[in-house]
């Protein structure tokens, strides 16, 4: 069963690569444009689709309106500190079944911004709030964009990797 | 008509129809609802932040506090994921076992879900308590396996952590047999009750494409009449082999909510009743001897969702190849799917907003993490 799925997914993702190389080729971002470490594991390493930031809403709004993947499902943040980048990890489906189609983006982590899915799909809404709240990651275009779950004075953004916890006495046990 | 000043109310968080620490900004017109905002965090533990702290396996347990209602299927959706990113193989027998698991906790959710409407309405623990009843039994049967009643913590990569007791199976035939008779019951209280009937129907109507760009999924999405169930759009487990149907809503209100959530458990019923007459035959035990329960997968990143009572319930992980997830994201169902709660309530009553509030199914657990 797995590998049917593997199988359908890798079609689906070079289908969608083919069809945004034909249409929207300045949306994919060159590859390496963050560096590296060296020794350590290379997290950027991926065979999913990598678009430029800047272009995640004209990609997904092309992959609503021409390829039929209309359901947003999942928008997951990802601090890659070694990398110098965040990374936006978003699912989408098609009505009629199949697996996802995962787009990635990648943002420089001294001005992480870029265009919200909001305005086209509600159900972000929530979604980029948290992101927002946890990394700080700012999403123009957002209606409502505060804190979704610390409170609005909290300083710092917690999911981060260089999160200084402080303040717990159980820290240094 | 009287014309009167707009008039704030503020619901929760500590107030028993919110279903858990969750709070409501209503701004009212006489009693009619002109805006709606939900206000969350009060469970806020930052749950993902402490996942990636755990080592793999020490975050089975930690998922049964998520939606502490379904931890099977918490714990399946978990499993799924680590599998996928380790590359480990379930034997028949143990995904036999895991569907088991996942379908009882499906019919003890909805009966539970249907339970607490009637609580909402104030029609005070009578019904809630036939629910209970029932999910008390299946209880039982999850204490049998596992040794306990809420938290489970039953499922391991490669299977489940131990095989089924011998008193296990006819326990649950005899639960199955006398479920039509509960199920029905449930239905008879819905349907055949008018005051129900008139709080319920054409309230808090979600449309198709609404349900759509609001990224709802699970019953909530089917009773807008879409027929997507990710048992079927996607198998995951052993789900290609059951036959079952995808119960759908006609109108998309909290009426069609309800009973999509009594067709489910019927349809639930089905699947269980397949999979204890092809068990006996599963080959291999429950569990992948070949598996390491202290993973360290690959470097790389894998999601996996399945359909949990409550809706698409996702995990998304990345791992950089050592023993602790780099990351560990939940998509939770309950926490999507109150995105669309302050439309569904614009233009109703303040009194239905518990109501509509109570047919998105919620657990503060997972809506917080």
């Amino acid at each position: 069963m797995s590998d049917d799925n593997s199988e359908l997914s890798a079609r689906q993702r070079d289908e969608a690569r083919a069809a945004l190389q034909r249409d929207l080729p300045f949306a994919l971002s060159p590859s390496g444009s963050f560096p590296s470490p060296e020794g350590g594991p290379d997290l950027l390493a991926t065979s999913d689709i990598v678009v430029e930031a800047q272009q995640i809403a004209a990609v997904a709004r092309y992959l609503r309106a021409s390829l039929n993947y209309i359901y947003l499902s999942n928008i997951t943040a990802v601090d890659l500190l070694a990398h110098g980048c965040f990374e936006l990890v978003y699912h989408f489906y098609r009505l009629s079944g199949g697996p996802a189609l995962t787009i990635k983006t990648r943002l420089p982590r001294e001005k992480p911004e870029l265009p919200s899915l909001t305005p086209f799909w509600p159900g972000a809404a929530f979604q980029e709030r948290e992101a927002y709240d946890l990394f700080g990651i700012v999403f123009k275009g957002h209606p409502d964009l505060r804190r979704i779950y610390m409170w609005d004075e909290f300083e710092g953004f917690p999911m981060r990797k260089d999160f200084v916890r402080q303040g717990d006495k159980y820290l240094s046990e | 008509m009287l014309s009167t000043d707009e008039l704030q109310i503020n619901i929760g968080p500590q107030h028993p129809s919110t279903h858990g620490v969750f709070r409501l900004l209503t701004r009212l017109e006489g009693e009619t609802i002109i805006e709606l905002t939900p206000v969350f965090g009060y469970l806020h533990r930052n749950h993902e932040q402490l996942g990636e702290a755990n080592s793999y396996l020490q975050n089975m347990p930690f998922t049964d506090r998520l939606d502490y209602f379904n931890s099977m299927a918490n714990n399946h959706a978990y499993a799924l994921a680590v599998e996928k990113l380790a590359g480990i193989e379930v034997p028949e027998r143990a995904e036999y076992i895991r569907v088991i698991m996942v379908e009882l906790t499906r019919i003890l959710n909805h009966a539970g879900a249907i339970g607490f409407l009637f609580n909402d309405m104030g029609a005070w623990q009578t019904q809630l308590a036939f629910s209970m009843r029932e999910r008390e039994k299946i209880l039982d049967l999850f204490e049998m396996v596992s040794g306990a009643r809420m938290m489970c913590n039953y499922f391991r990569f490669g299977g489940v952590v131990r095989d089924l007791p011998p008193e296990f199976l006819p326990a649950l035939q005899d639960l199955l047999e006398a479920m039509p008779a509960f199920i029905d019951e449930l239905e008879r209280l819905l349907s055949e009750n008018e005051i129900l009937l008139a709080r319920t129907q054409n309230i808090g109507i979600l449309p198709k494409e609404l349900a759509i760009s609001y990224s709802v999924t699970g019953p909530m999405l089917r009773a807008s009449g879409i027929p997507y169930d990710i048992r079927k759009a996607e198998p995951y487990s052993i789900y290609d082999r059951f036959d079952f149907d995808i119960p759908i809503g006609s109108v998309g209100d909290v009426y069609d909510r309800f009973l999509v959530r009594i067709e489910e458990m019927r349809q639930s019923r089905r699947i269980l009743l397949q999979a204890l007459e092809q068990l006996p035959d599963a080959t291999g035990s429950h569990i992948n001897p070949k598996a390491r329960q202290n993973v360290r997968p690959p470097v790389g990143d894998a999601y996996t969702r399945i359909e949990s009572p409550k809706g698409e319930l996702g995990f998304y992980l990345v791992s950089d190849g050592s023993t602790k997830p780099y990351r560990y994201k939940i998509r939770a169902p309950s926490f999507i799917n109150l995105t669309p709660l302050g439309d569904l309530c614009r233009g109703h009553k303040i009194a239905d907003v518990v109501v509509i509030l109570g047919s998105i199914d919620i657990v503060l657990g997972e809506v917080d993490r």
